[in-house]
């Protein structure tokens, strides 16, 4: 008896071997169906929502709207966003808030996506951008805001 | 002369973990790890051997040991939900699902039925990338390659659907204490829908390539046997419990979010070996998909988040809530102080358990089986360490 089971045993092992091989030939005579991409050739056109790097949006005016509430600096689990402030003297001769300097720590972030939520008025947002490689560390320490920038009217 | 050998040889047989290499019983140490690819992570496995046999295996952990937990206890509890993608990188939804499970529990918000629906739906397509990776990386363990790529050609499927609702691919963070963060996109039903006909397709060829293989079948069966009592002894949980024929699905004996009102089967397999862990991972995946199916139709209208207030405060007390990740159960545990962060967080792993019935599986078996029974627990790394 034993000698029958071990010579289905061998038959067995053979049909499973061909089952399985059966799906290498498949991909071997079925070149279409090539799922890699040459990388930096070729780009995938990567997702709306993709979370690459925070950016701070600006119009043709080099306007943006951020009031300096600090709301992301507090929504922040890695201390990313470090927000400064000066006083800007307004028509009227008032003193206002408002942004200096919005420095943000790349090389910090996880793009966890916390300070877009927490931004009162969509100041910032997250960008696809995602090739940050440089050589020197303190490259990746940004200044988010444009230079000559200021405060859209009518955003408080 | 004779005299600098004794030393030499003295040397080499003393061992850095106390005892001696080569010693009167002949028994030999041998290090696998932490930078060995079958380990999957940086875990050391010092394994004594008896000619090809092992006698014991004992797994040093610490290596990347990033005191999660402790640094929990500094952010605040809409923020240490993050952290906890980096865990269980794998199944990272259903991580920050626990979680705001507990912030939620503590604080008694009521979130939408359309936001349930989302967080079950995104578990469960977790789940399915996370068993496709194992399976990929389980045949590659064993010297099958072809099936590593095929399992990720069907789990960037899944990744590009989390990348366009949830922004990112790996480490999701989609979902905040009340609801989710943000809307579905809207080609969600459309993508999920041509997924389960892609899988559908696919699914029974991993089968005719890897389940039906007799080498595959004979290195898995009656290796790493772990019976019933020993698992539950072990504390494991999971498929690798269910592998022994425990009943231990979370979704099942303790129902969150909808999973009370889905039809789905708890796979069970009874045969306590390898093989039986790996059957219930492949038919877990269809129980997944049969999920998925029955809501992707049904996703209810309404809002996607609760309203909740800016600064969370959880009352003084203690808060424990569990779920079902891919690889077991994930218990979550706050004590609360009355402030914006908590007092201390603990959470159960399910990886640290599973790992420990790997001594009592491999005694006596032999050491190129050892990589099958790491293979069928599915650890990952940064999950036990945390």
């Amino acid at each position: 008896m034993s000698a029958i089971k071990y010579i289905k045993d061998i038959f067995g092992a053979v049909k499973s071997l061909l089952v399985g091989m059966k799906h290498t030939g498949y991909y071997f005579t079925h070149h279409k169906e090539i799922i890699t991409q040459n990388y930096p050739e070729e780009k995938q056109q990567l997702a709306e929502r993709f979370r690459g790097e925070v950016v701070m949006t600006h119009d043709s005016n080099n306007e943006h709207k951020c009031t300096g509430c600090t709301a992301c600096e507090l929504a922040c689990p890695n201390g990313t966003i470090k927000i400064v402030t000066k006083f800007e003297q307004t028509p009227e001769g008032k003193k206002k808030k408002a942004i200096d300097k919005f420095v943000y720590h790349l090389e910090l972030c996880t793009m966890c996506n916390l300070c877009v939520v927490a931004c009162p008025t969509d100041a910032i947002k997250m960008d696809q951008a995602f090739e940050h490689s440089v050589f020197d560390r303190s490259q990746l320490t940004k200044v988010l805001n444009k230079p000559g920038s200021k405060i859209m009217e009518g955003v408080e | 002369m004779q005299n600098q050998t004794d030393i030499l040889s003295t040397a080499q047989k003393v061992s850095p973990f106390g005892g001696d290499l080569e010693g009167a019983s002949g028994d030999m140490i041998i290090n696998i790890g932490p930078q060995h690819p079958s380990t999957h992570g940086v875990l050391q496995l010092v394994v004594t051997l008896n000619g090809e046999t092992i006698k014991k295996v004992e797994p040093h952990l610490g290596f990347i040991h990033r005191s999660i937990e402790k640094m929990c206890e500094s952010l605040t509890y809409r923020q240490f939900i993050y952290v906890t993608s980096r865990m269980d990188y794998l199944s990272s939804h259903i991580n920050n699902h626990g979680c705001a499970l507990c912030v939620e529990k503590g604080m008694q918000i009521e979130v939408p039925e359309r936001a349930k629906v989302i967080r079950v739906l995104m578990d469960e397509l977790t789940r399915i990338a996370s068993h496709e990776l194992w399976w990929g990386a389980m045949a590659m363990d064993l010297g099958a390659f072809t099936p590593f790529f095929l399992s990720f050609r069907e789990r960037e499927t899944i990744t590009d659907i989390m990348e366009d609702t949830c922004g990112a691919r790996l480490t999701m963070n989609y979902i905040v204490p009340g609801g989710v963060m943000a809307e579905l996109h809207p080609d969600f039903q459309k993508k999920v829908k041509a997924f389960i006909k892609l899988f559908r397709e696919k699914a029974d060829q991993y089968n005719e390539l890897v389940t039906g293989n007799i080498i595959f079948q004979s290195r898995m069966k009656n290796v790493g046997v772990l019976s019933k009592e020993d698992a539950i002894s072990y504390g494991c949980t999971g498929p690798t419990a269910r592998g022994s024929g425990v009943n231990c699905d979370i979704r099942k004996l303790y129902p969150y979010e909808v999973y009370d009102k889905l039809k789905f089967d708890e796979v069970i397999e009874t045969g306590c070996d390898s093989f039986s862990r790996y059957l219930v991972r492949v038919k877990e995946m269809y129980q997944s998909i049969s999920i998925i199916e029955q809501l992707i139709d049904n996703i209810p209208e309404g809002d996607f988040q609760a309203k909740t207030k800016a600064v969370l405060k959880l009352p003084k007390g203690e808060f424990y809530t569990r779920v079902e990740t891919a690889r077991g159960e994930l218990g979550v545990y706050i004590v609360s102080e009355g402030a914006t962060t908590p007092y201390r967080i603990k959470f159960r792993s399910p990886g640290f358990s599973n790992l420990s019935a790997l001594n009592h599986m491999a005694k006596g078996g032999k050491i190129g089986d050892l990589v099958a029974m790491m293979g069928t627990l599915d650890l990952v790394i940064p999950d036990i360490d945390r």
